[in-house]
């Protein structure tokens, strides 16, 4: 079984995934944060591939991004740092990126490499839907990958249902009309999406991201999705307090609530 | 051969929608209803009374005497220089803007690299009451100063990008997260034939008045509504597409577009994209695309800050791809040539995006009984400064 799914699966709720940015802070930052994640107890990584025009962004991960790409992240490099990840996480580990770096490395390939690394899925903000069913889904299906496609406050219910038929393990819940980074808390206007969606009954389960940045809007998430998705404020506090084991435990510390 | 776009955005292998899903409804709003409105008969009033009265068209187009000597041919220049705000730029703007209107919004956000399109929606906004904000990389608010102070005073408040290099890619990454963040009240006038469909084909159409004025006016002073060539000059290649639209299906008209070459194509500071790039993403459409070959997205350079752009616009990949049009480049020095020639031959100062277009007369070959058409896409006094250095370094 795909790990993705195991997870959910296994695990109820409250469920804690990280994003970071692959080659940010250091170019070879990469796997030593996805182990010491797995063992500080988060349930998911999504390894961000950087692009120089993320458009989708906000400034936090925007720089991350700039710097992975200084230090001379790109995706060959980030699949030989990966080889040997299975060895040490079993966690479920998903990339997330746009897609020109991934058709520029051809998405056999790229598809290709996610299998032998491990990966279990991918989001691609900027694939289409559409265009995935017809040109896409055969190559992450040869290759077990899930597609997680991503859904937000405007999109209308037809299509809702279409998301909740095609993505894989889960559906990115974006918790409001923005880019991603970081709030202190949610409006009733969002609280009022993530109740019409949970009335939805969909089969798929979501996760919500964009704007989780402490346990208050995580707990709060949880309340209405299986989990959360935390990117922007990790990221903050690996410029600011290092990526070392202490400071990615005490975050996950500081979030967690089961 | 089709060069229509396909009802998913595609030119051929080009064009689509390559979007964020929280940007989809804003789009499919605009797919679902760009059509019906362009359409629709009390629009089309709307726009060409805008057309006539307010831009000043039909542009002329000019027989070019001493020009036409000089290159030994019959030259024609379109003359959208003389349009209000100075440019073709407003074509595309008055059109958005009315379009707008009908979506009902009441936010406008632009991008602009030279601030000619940011001039030309803040122009249009001031004209219809509606706020206007327009992001420019900072480094280009730096360089085009004197059309940051135009927004403003037109009303606009110009947002400077300090994100990646801060130039017009940049500012156009900006004003797509803006469009993100405010998915229900905002236009997004795109300046050029570039970004998810519908915009490449929306902006083509705008423009499209180009080609449509001069089959009238070719008909009128030649006898023949098809010239032998037709040139203009291509950044993300609004005013070319709209040159070239009505002649596409006549094969007998050649087409050639001209690339800033920037200090030369091999000299790895050049915006050629035709030249230099593959196919790729960026902006929301596949097109080409100057990249390294992990896919990001190089930075160009050209002198010119209106041809300063990594893509361009999916319609001319499409017909480089099938060769209906051709593709050349000048350097910036060939154009800053071009543009005192045609000063000196004709009492015209161009934008220095045009005179790309200029320069390809030095390098094609044209019989003295062809027509050559020239798109004048804009006037000179932004590129002043340039000029001036020209003129000291040359001693003129």
């Amino acid at each position: 079984m795909n790990r993705i799914d195991q997870l959910f699966k296994d695990k109820p709720g409250n469920i804690l995934s990280l994003y970071f940015t692959a080659g940010h802070p250091a170019l070879n930052s990469t796997t030593g944060i996805i182990k010491t994640l797995a063992r500080a107890g988060a349930d998911m990584v999504e390894i961000g591939i950087p692009f120089s025009d993320p458009m989708a962004d906000g400034p936090v991960i925007q720089q991350s991004s700039d710097k992975a790409l200084k230090n001379g992240m790109s995706l060959s490099i980030l699949f030989r740092q990966l080889r040997d990840i299975r060895n040490e996480v079993t966690i479920p580990l998903l990339m997330m990126g746009y897609l020109n770096p991934v058709m520029q490395f051809g998405l056999d390939n790229f598809c290709r490499n996610c299998m032998e690394t491990g990966i279990d899925g991918v989001i691609l903000p900027d694939l289409p839907l559409d265009l995935y069913l017809e040109e896409y889904r055969e190559t992450m299906k040869k290759y077990e990958l899930h597609p997680v496609f991503l859904m937000s406050p405007q999109t209308d219910n037809d299509r809702i249902r279409l998301i909740d038929q095609t993505s894989g393990g889960f559906i990115y819940m974006v918790s409001s009309s923005s880019t991603t980074g970081t709030r202190d808390s949610f409006s009733p206007e969002q609280i009022g999406y993530f109740e019409r969606i949970n009335g939805m009954n969909l089969k798929t389960p979501r996760l919500i991201g964009f704007g989780i940045s402490s346990r208050e809007t995580f707990s709060m998430a949880c309340k209405y999705a299986r989990g959360a998705i935390i990117g922007s404020a990790f990221i903050k506090m690996l410029d600011s307090k290092g990526d070392d084991e202490a400071s990615i435990r005490s975050f996950i510390q500081s979030i967690r609530i089961g | 051969m089709d060069f229509e776009v396909n009802p998913k955005g595609f030119y051929g292998e080009f064009g689509g929608a390559f979007i964020p899903e929280m940007l989809y409804p804003n789009v499919m709003e605009l797919q679902r209803n760009y059509l019906n409105i362009l359409h629709d008969a009390y629009f089309q009033q709307e726009y060409r009374k805008l057309l006539k009265d307010y831009v000043g068209r039909p542009s002329p187009l000019y027989f070019a005497p001493r020009l036409s000597g000089f290159y030994q041919t019959r030259i024609f220049l379109k003359r959208e220089d003389l349009n209000h705000t100075g440019a073709h730029k407003i074509n595309n703007t008055i059109g958005q803007i009315l379009v707008a209107k009908r979506l009902g919004k009441t936010r406008i956000i632009a991008e602009t690299g030279a601030g000619q399109h940011g001039v030309a929606t803040a122009t249009v906004c001031a004209l219809m009451g509606l706020k206007c904000i327009v992001y420019m990389g900072k480094i280009d608010a730096e360089r085009q100063a004197p059309n940051v102070l135009r927004m403003k005073m037109l009303g606009a408040e110009v947002v400077p990008v300090y994100s990646g290099n801060m130039t017009l890619k940049d500012a156009t990454n900006e004003a797509i997260r803006d469009w993100i963040n405010h998915p229900a009240d905002t236009h997004y006038i795109i300046g050029s034939v570039v970004g998810p469909h519908p915009y490449p084909d929306l902006v083509t159409r705008l423009q499209a008045i180009i080609s449509e004025e001069m089959k009238r006016q070719l008909r009128e002073q030649t006898g023949n509504e098809n010239p032998g060539f037709i040139i203009a000059c291509v950044g993300g290649g609004s005013n070319a597409a709209g040159a070239f639209y009505h002649y596409l299906d006549n094969p007998e008209v050649r087409l050639i577009a001209v690339e800033a070459a920037g200090k030369g194509i091999d000299s790895g500071e050049s915006a050629a994209t035709m030249a230099l790039g593959h196919p790729g993403i960026l902006h929301g459409s596949r097109t080409m695309l100057m990249q390294t070959e992990d896919g990001q997205i190089t930075e160009p350079y050209s002198l010119s800050a209106g041809l300063d752009y990594p893509g361009i616009g999916p319609i001319h990949s499409h017909l480089f791809k099938t060769g209906r049009a051709v593709y050349e480049n000048a350097t910036d020095e060939e154009s800053l040539e071009a543009a005192f020639r045609l000063t000196r031959l004709e009492g015209i100062i161009p934008a220095l995006e045009s005179a790309h277009a200029l320069a390809f007369l030095d390098k094609g070959r044209f019989k003295p009984d062809d027509v050559v058409v020239i798109i004048l896409s804009g006037r000179g006094d932004k590129d002043m400064d340039t000029y001036i250095r020209y003129m000291e370094k040359h001693d003129m």
